[in-house]
């Protein structure tokens, strides 16, 4: 029934000779939620830059809907359906709630000019996405397609914030926002570039328990509605032994296991990774 | 969250018909004024002035604020627009009313282009390295214009006709205001301030940050020639000397007093430093002043000591600009007004209806 979506093989890379990650494969299912755990350090992190094209990996290739995302720009591969939350949350404070999504809600075909220019030649092979497409003369003299853009986008935004009820919040500038909405806000943004792989950095990082509750059923709701796989990095282990149908377990850059929540909870290698060998054994 | 309190001024269309309106009733009466001598030849040059000079500013803010990049080479962009302009409309036979539009938009077209070339390799520099880079490109600019023949090299280019007036100044602000405002709230607008905001988050949404940052720098530069192009040919003699790093340090002080990232602070800073030498030469001529010795006087008539003393004032009290990102709308304000008489009236009964997400 479920096809798979995004398909990393031996992704590797190097920083100045360190080995910061090595063979890591993944095969992510449509609407498939995949925890990705480890100590510090273990290269988590590294992995969401690279499959965002923030780094550009020493080895290896990722294959989004069969197209290989590699020499894509970090804001092509947005716009071909990978979208990512961060660890320290980077939202545009200043600016209202709405336009944060709105920023994101963009049409990727009709890109500007110089863009359209590149497509023409090939050098984009992925496009995907719905929203504003119009150009900057028409928004410059505020001609039809702006009206009407405007207004779907605005509806759309809408729509996305009720995903978390944030309706209200609409005007308020994101900055002013709670810690656990400025996350849900987060969430929202990447969501608005309609992806297909939803790649979030420590969701519950500064959530209080309450919160971190809430986020099981939404997580599970998001996947439902918008049809996005998941890949979650989360130091709470019961977020993610709940959510998560397969879990991957980073240590050193290698996987040293990947499983069920069940199978990988009695790993002995991954109890070693996290608690140490036991003395005397 | 507050309840929002009944507008009247709430739809988008009641908005733009009062800026019109507004928009129109200053302009006729600045013309009125004009044409009925109330406001003297030496007064029309000052409107002039103010006019490219809030061209200038709001240019650069849309750079400077907006997009959050910081350049240093205005002044060139100016040059390049308004030696194109001259040179176009000494060059072609046509009749004023055709002449003098084309020339403008042939100048900014041209400061265009050398916005786009310059941007490129500068904007992948950020912060100081920016700011320096790009004065180094308009010195450049400056230098090549000093030695070529076809500008006039040192002596500078002469014999432009005079073209602008107070209308054509008026015609000009109104456009560049209207198209950068119109441009900021657009999904275009929207991208130049997330940049400002958090470029690594900009670009994980979707946004192509070199692409609006060069196309940014680049419309800056082409407002920047429109008024380049209204000082040529109103000054009718161009100085390749005037296009210095002190013009683009004048322009930068005018955009940091009003508040980088508000329009109406550049506005208002435009205005208030171009009469400020007037205002000073008054000052200086009081009956008080010329009791005291005459180097008081000399200070207070030299408006770079002024300038700086004002500067330094403002960024010490209020940092970011007198303005802020503060911007001003002629609807929500007179909605502030109404409500504020009613409720003096005592007619405000505080509409139970919950507010949907306002436009604009």
């Amino acid at each position: 029934m479920s096809s798979t979506v995004l398909d990393v093989h031996a992704l590797g890379i190097n920083f100045a000779g360190l080995q910061a990650l090595d063979e890591f494969n993944i095969q992510v299912k449509d609407g498939e939620i995949v925890g990705l755990i480890g100590p510090n350090g273990a290269g988590k992190t590294t992995v969401f830059n690279l499959l965002t094209n923030v780094y550009r990996p020493t080895r290896g290739s990722i294959t989004l809907k069969e197209h290989d995302t590699s020499g894509l720009s970090v804001h092509e591969t947005a716009r071909s359906g990978i979208a990512r939350t961060f660890q320290n949350i980077r939202l545009f404070k200043e600016l209202p709630v709405i336009d944060n999504i709105l920023i994101a809600l963009n049409k990727p075909a009709n890109a500007g000019w110089l863009e359209t220019l590149l497509r023409k030649f090939g050098f984009f092979r992925l496009s995907t996405g719905e929203g504003m497409s119009y150009s900057w003369l028409e928004a410059m003299l505020r001609l039809p397609r702006y009206w009407k853009e405007e207004k779907l986008a605005r509806e759309k935004a809408m729509q996305l914030l009720s995903v978390f009820h944030m309706e209200d919040l609409a005007d308020a500038p994101a900055g002013s926002l709670p810690y656990g909405a400025q996350r849900r806000l987060e969430i929202l943004r990447a969501l608005a570039t309609n992806p297909r792989v939803l790649l979030l950095d420590e969701p519950a990082a500064g959530m209080n328990p309450s919160e971190t509750a809430e986020l099981l059923p939404t997580l599970r709701e998001i996947r439902d509605r918008f049809g996005v796989a998941i890949i979650l990095i989360e130091h709470d282990m019961s977020l993610v032994m709940n959510i998560c149908e397969r879990i991957i377990v980073l240590n050193y850059g290698l996987i040293i296991a990947e499983g069920t929540p069940e199978e990988i909870r009695n790993n002995p290698m991954v109890i070693e990774a996290y608690l140490g060998q036991q003395r005397g054994e | 969250m507050t309840r929002m309190e009944k507008r009247i001024f709430k739809t988008t269309w009641s908005r733009y018909l009062l800026n019109t309106l507004a928009t129109a009733a200053l302009i006729t009466v600045l013309m009125v004024l004009v044409d009925t001598k109330q406001i003297n030849k030496y007064n029309q040059g000052l409107l002039i002035q103010i006019g490219f000079n809030i061209i200038l500013a709001v240019s650069l803010n849309l750079s400077a604020g907006f997009l959050g990049q910081l350049p240093l080479g205005h002044a060139g962009f100016m040059s390049v627009g308004a030696y194109t302009a001259a040179l176009f409309t000494k060059g072609v036979n046509l009749p004023q009313s055709v002449a003098f539009p084309l020339g403008v938009l042939v100048g900014a077209f041209v400061a265009f282009l050398f916005g786009i070339l310059i941007g490129l390799p500068a904007l992948r520099l950020k912060g100081d390295y920016l700011a320096i880079i790009t004065l180094g490109f308009s010195e450049i600019i400056r230098v090549i214009i000093q030695n070529l023949d076809f500008t006039g090299g040192a002596a500078g280019l002469r014999k432009i006709p005079k073209y602008t007036t107070v209308g054509w100044t008026i015609f000009w602000v109104v456009v560049t205001l209207f198209l950068i405002c119109t441009l900021i709230k657009s999904r275009h607008g929207r991208a130049i301030l997330s940049i400002r905001e958090d470029e690594i988050a900009a670009e994980a949404s979707g946004v192509s940050t070199t692409y609006y940052k060069v196309t940014t720098f680049a419309l800056s530069a082409a407002f920047a020639g429109v008024a380049g192009a209204l000082y040529a040919h109103y000054m009718r003699i161009l100085d390749p000397a005037y296009f210095d790093f002190m013009k683009s340090a004048e322009i930068l002080v005018m955009v940091v007093l009003g508040g980088m990232g508000s329009i109406i602070g550049s506005v208002f800073a435009a205005t208030v430093l171009t009469l400020l030498p007037e205002w000073l030469r008054d000052l200086a001529a009081l009956p008080f002043f010329t009791t005291l010795p005459a180097w008081v006087g000399k200070v207070i008539e030299n408006r770079m000591i002024i300038y700086a003393l004002i500067l330094v004032l403002v960024m010490i009290f209020k940092p970011s600009g007198l303005f802020g990102r503060y911007d001003f709308s002629l609807g929500k304000e007179l909605d502030r007004v109404f409500r504020g008489i009613r409720r003096l009236l005592g007619l405000d009964k505080r509409s139970g209806k919950p507010s949907k997400g306002g436009e604009n």
